[in-house]
């Protein structure tokens, strides 16, 4: 009874409001399903079909674990993954311990380790890695000159997992520090009062309250590592799942089912890892820091100590930096070969990417921005309907847009290319799936999940009795939200713009699947294809510079944007 | 279970964090198996002496002894004293049951031994039947018991309650704060109990010390604090208090408006006098100080008025019987002082 006039009621008030927030829920519920949901749903259906009739089968499935190169690929890609996960969490333990433990005067130091890595695209740093720690490397030509040995460090898998782990680790690092510190000192301190201390105590009490945001850290890892194309690409390391899916796809093509059943596997072990580390945090938010607690306690380090925390930092700050160094000894080096540093500098790279490459640029502001202004619009639109309307299925919404985030570039990639490849646009723009305007809604797509949190997190800030008062005042629907809501967003807005602007502009893994010609091709597919010939290799590392300086400038607009806000927010006056 | 008894002793102690003295020549003993109270405002020090003699926060100068024990130079774990935290700081990662088995764990004791103990611990808080629960699932009177439990399946010579009921809600608080008192006697530990609210540390402890600034202001029993403080701060810390100035003559205390108030005590140098409310009577007419009604606030059992005086004003505290008429603000009327066990204070 109550329920039928509850579904009466809500037909009676959800028409008149079907103008508004409705119709831009519909919308974007559409634009979701047609540019998300509906590709990748089409991947994973089209891995259980047989290729010529079409039929309902399991035998792509067996085809591939039955192939030795899928095999192999399969357990390379979980073993590069597990293994970069140790290894960024050889690099971040030790730097989340110096921090929050102790009295450190390079805590600086540390925090700009953390955001070092994240402005290079691990593909970008690749080659030159490469050439810093390959076999015929500086490092391993040095090594041999003075004591006759090599390491490998680049050999084969090695050079995957040292520069992702290189690349990835801030995100352990990040998220296992802010759980340490959110540990309050009590929580030691009744350890202490019971007979426990030192590393005793460290194991039994400081460590398990620490070991969610750790796994939080190493889960988001093991996926990005798992997913990531570039990388394996620029190392031609290519016995991996997200390469064999890329050379299936555009080598054996579009009709071949190896590359959906590799999609399947990866969308599948991204969805188990988020899953899991879901299970694993439910009922365990551990942050314990009480009103006036503050972290862990900390203490002064004794003089060998710090002697022995500032080696630790070095050595990471110089395993950190060398894609950097190694980028821009590429990029200013004329001949590199065989030598510890390049024969001799020169600018001409540079010259040779703006008089021949300057469309890549170009079309990278194009793509970038384009994708990162739709991802503010629809971020700020799915806010506003999930937090301030009472739309049903406004959920929905938020869920769809952040299911992005267990969706590998090369699914979403794959996706696009079977769903649009037939469809025909019109005004001679060609077919859907090589035209770059679909570049450009993969970006947004992909980035989507980023500008989505920032805009929710800009408009939690606004006080809900700012829009009331202006409501009151006479003010309808949509000119409060005009007039106040969106211009006391706009700080996180612009954040939430900057971040998607900068990470869409080095993406790799989704574009290189749907540039259709190379006059369409962003920066990043750009210097993936210079790289691929020695003679391209200063070129590209220009390039990658000009990348670089691109997201390098990005975060840190980004973080000025958020802080000057977070400063504006806390001003006295404006309390809420 | 059998706990030593041990007394307290502190001597002599400073304390400082960086340049600022936060404790400062703090003397005083605590009998054995005494419930004492630390009372003060908020910053003035009764949390970090409580720190202090567990061993946390920075190490003061002067002696902490328990026992015959000086405890002040050896850290938190080897002084057998044991902390009930203003936050409980339960683990969350562990149950009940292990929470409170972490302190006989680390102590070395063959699990055979600590598993009747932990249930007797449990026992005595009664939440025994919770023991297999996570923290988390528990409410906050429950996580107290199992903080409580904690601490004394470890039988310490000395328990610390640091603001043990500030983070319940009133009726649990006055419940939790007598079966602590119950527990205290029934195990006979020597116990300090930190708290900014008098009432709790009226009705609880045998003995209190009211710090204000890192300074001892006074020791003594709830009693004799509120019907003797030793300065202003106290007077106006315990209870609601009228002081007002003036100077002694021969038996009398002279106002500065000009009254005179018979006082049996009789201190020369006194420089004000303490009046609590309710030993000052109304009426509309007769012998006394004149005055007028200027606010008034019912608090059921009785009726509150700040009076207009001479002497400035005056909280005055009726007795309310049912179907009396209040007095309306605005109307003039006479106060009648029972002066004559008034406390003098000199500061």
């Amino acid at each position: 009874m109550s329920a039928s006039t509850d579904t009466a009621a809500r037909r009676f008030t959800l028409f008149p409001a079907l103008s508004g927030a409705a119709v831009a829920g519909i919308a974007i519920a559409i634009f979701l399903m047609a540019f998300l949901v509906l590709p990748v749903a089409h991947v994973l259906y089209v891995a259980f079909l047989d290729a010529r009739t079409g039929a309902f089968t399991l035998q792509n499935f067996q085809d591939f674990f039955n192939t030795t190169l899928f095999r192999e690929s399969f357990v390379n890609s979980f073993y590069v993954s597990a293994m970069s996960v140790v290894v960024s969490t050889m690099i971040a333990l030790p730097l989340a311990y110096i921090t929050t433990r102790f009295n450190f005067a390079g805590t600086a130091a540390i925090q700009a380790l953390g955001i070092i890595p994240l402005i290079m695209p691990p593909f970008v740093g690749a080659v030159a890695m490469s050439l810093l720690f390959g076999r015929n490397g500086s490092i391993n030509l040095l090594l041999n000159q003075y004591f006759g040995i090599r390491i490998p460090f680049m050999e084969g898998l090695n050079g995957v997992i040292l520069v992702q782990s290189i690349h990835y680790f801030p995100f352990i690092l990040i998220n296992l520090s802010a759980s340490l510190r959110n540990i309050d000192r009590s929580m030691e301190e009744a350890a202490q009062n019971l007979g426990s201390h030192g590393m005793r105590m460290f194991r039994r009490i400081v460590f398990p309250l620490a070991m969610p945001g750790y796994l939080a850290g190493a889960a988001l890892v093991f996926i990005k590592v798992f997913d990531d194309l570039g990388t394996p690409l620029l190392l031609n390391v290519n016995n991996m799942l997200a390469p064999q899916a890329y050379l299936r796809i555009t080598g054996v093509g579009i009709n071949d089912p190896m590359g959906y059943v590799i999609s399947f596997i990866l969308v599948a072990f991204s969805v188990f890892s988020l899953w899991a580390s879901f299970l694993f945090m439910r009922g365990k938010d551990y942050a314990t820091v009480q009103k006036g607690g503050g972290g862990l306690s900390r203490r002064d380090l004794k003089s060998r100590e710090k002697w022995l925390a500032w080696g630790v930092i070095l050595l990471i700050l110089a395993l950190v930096l060398s894609p950097h160094l190694g980028l821009l000894l590429l990029a200013f080096g004329t001949i590199w070969s065989f030598s510890p540093l390049p024969d001799g500098f020169t600018i001409q790279h540079f010259g040779t990417i703006f008089t021949q490459s300057s469309q890549y640029v170009w079309n990278t502001l194009v793509y970038a921005g384009s994708a990162a202004l739709i991802d503010v619009v629809l971020g700020s639109a799915i806010a506003y309907i999930v937090i301030r309307t009472g739309l049903p299925g406004r959920k929905w919404l938020d869920y769809m847009a952040t299911a992005a985030l267990a969706v590998p570039g090369v699914v979403l990639g794959i996706g696009y290319l079977r769903m649009f490849h037939g469809i025909q646009l019109p005004f001679g723009l060609g077919q859907m799936s090589s035209f770059w305007g679909i570049i450009i809604i993969a970006l947004a797509v992909r980035r989507l999940p980023y500008a989505l949190r920032a805009c929710m997190a800009a408009l939690q800030q606004v006080s809900i009795s700012l829009e009331e008062a202006a409501e009151s005042l006479g003010a309808s629907r949509s000119s409060t939200i005009r007039r106040i809501v969106v211009p006391l967003m706009t700080g996180g807005i612009l954040a939430g713009f900057v971040t998607s602007f900068a990470t869409a502009a080095v993406e790799l893994s989704a574009t290189i699947m749907l540039v259709g010609r190379s006059s369409d091709a962003p920066l990043a597919y750009g210097i993936y294809l210079y790289m691929q010939s020695p003679a391209g290799r200063g070129p590209g590392a220009a390039l990658g510079i000009l990348a670089v300086v691109i997201v390098a400038l990005g975060t840190y607009l980004s973080q000025r944007i958020i802080e000057r806000e977070r400063a504006r927010q806390t001003t006295p006056g404006d309390q809420h | 279970m059998t706990q030593t008894k041990a007394g307290i002793r502190i001597e002599n102690l400073h304390l400082s964090f960086g340049e600022t003295k936060v404790l400062e020549g703090i003397d005083m003993v605590i009998e054995p198996g005494e419930f004492f109270a630390f009372l003060g405002p908020s910053g003035s020090g009764k949390s970090t002496l409580l720190r202090a003699i567990a061993g946390f926060g920075p190490t003061p100068r002067g002696r902490i002894l328990i026992g015959d024990r000086d405890v002040a130079n050896l850290p938190p774990w080897k002084r057998n004293v044991g902390m009930v935290f203003q936050s409980y700081a339960l683990w969350p990662h562990m149950s009940v049951r292990r929470n409170v088995a972490f302190g006989l764990e680390e102590r070395r004791m063959p699990a055979s031994k600590i598993a009747p103990k932990v249930e007797a611990a449990l026992e005595t808080v009664g939440l025994l039947h919770l023991a297999d629960r996570m923290p988390g699932q528990l409410s906050g009177g429950q996580q107290q018991r199992v903080a409580l439990a904690r601490t004394i399946a470890i039988e310490p010579q000395v328990l610390l309650l640091d603001e043990p009921l500030s983070n319940l809600d009133a009726a649990l608080r006055v419940q939790m704060r007598r079966e602590l008192l119950a527990l205290q006697r029934k195990l006979g530990l020597t116990t300090i109990f930190v708290t900014h609210d008098q009432e709790e540390a009226n009705t609880t402890s045998d003995r209190m010390a009211v710090l204000d600034k890192g300074v001892i202001q006074q020791i003594g029993t709830p009693q004799q604090l509120y019907d003797h403080p030793a300065n202003s701060f106290v007077a106006g810390f315990l209870g609601t208090a009228n002081v007002l100035s003036g100077r002694m003559d021969g038996t009398h205390f002279m106002t500065k408006a000009g009254q005179r108030l018979s006082v049996s005590a009789s201190s020369e140098r006194a420089t004000r006098i303490v009046l609590r409310p309710q030993n000052i009577r109304l009426s509309g007419s007769g012998e006394g100080v004149p005055g007028t009604v200027r606010h008034r606030e019912f608090l059921g059992s009785q009726i509150r008025y700040l009076i207009e005086t001479p002497d400035g004003q005056i909280i005055v505290d009726t007795l309310h019987a049912t179907g009396q008429p209040p007095y309306s603000e605005g109307a003039a009327v006479v106060l009648s002082i029972d002066s004559q066990s008034a406390a003098l204070l000199e500061d």
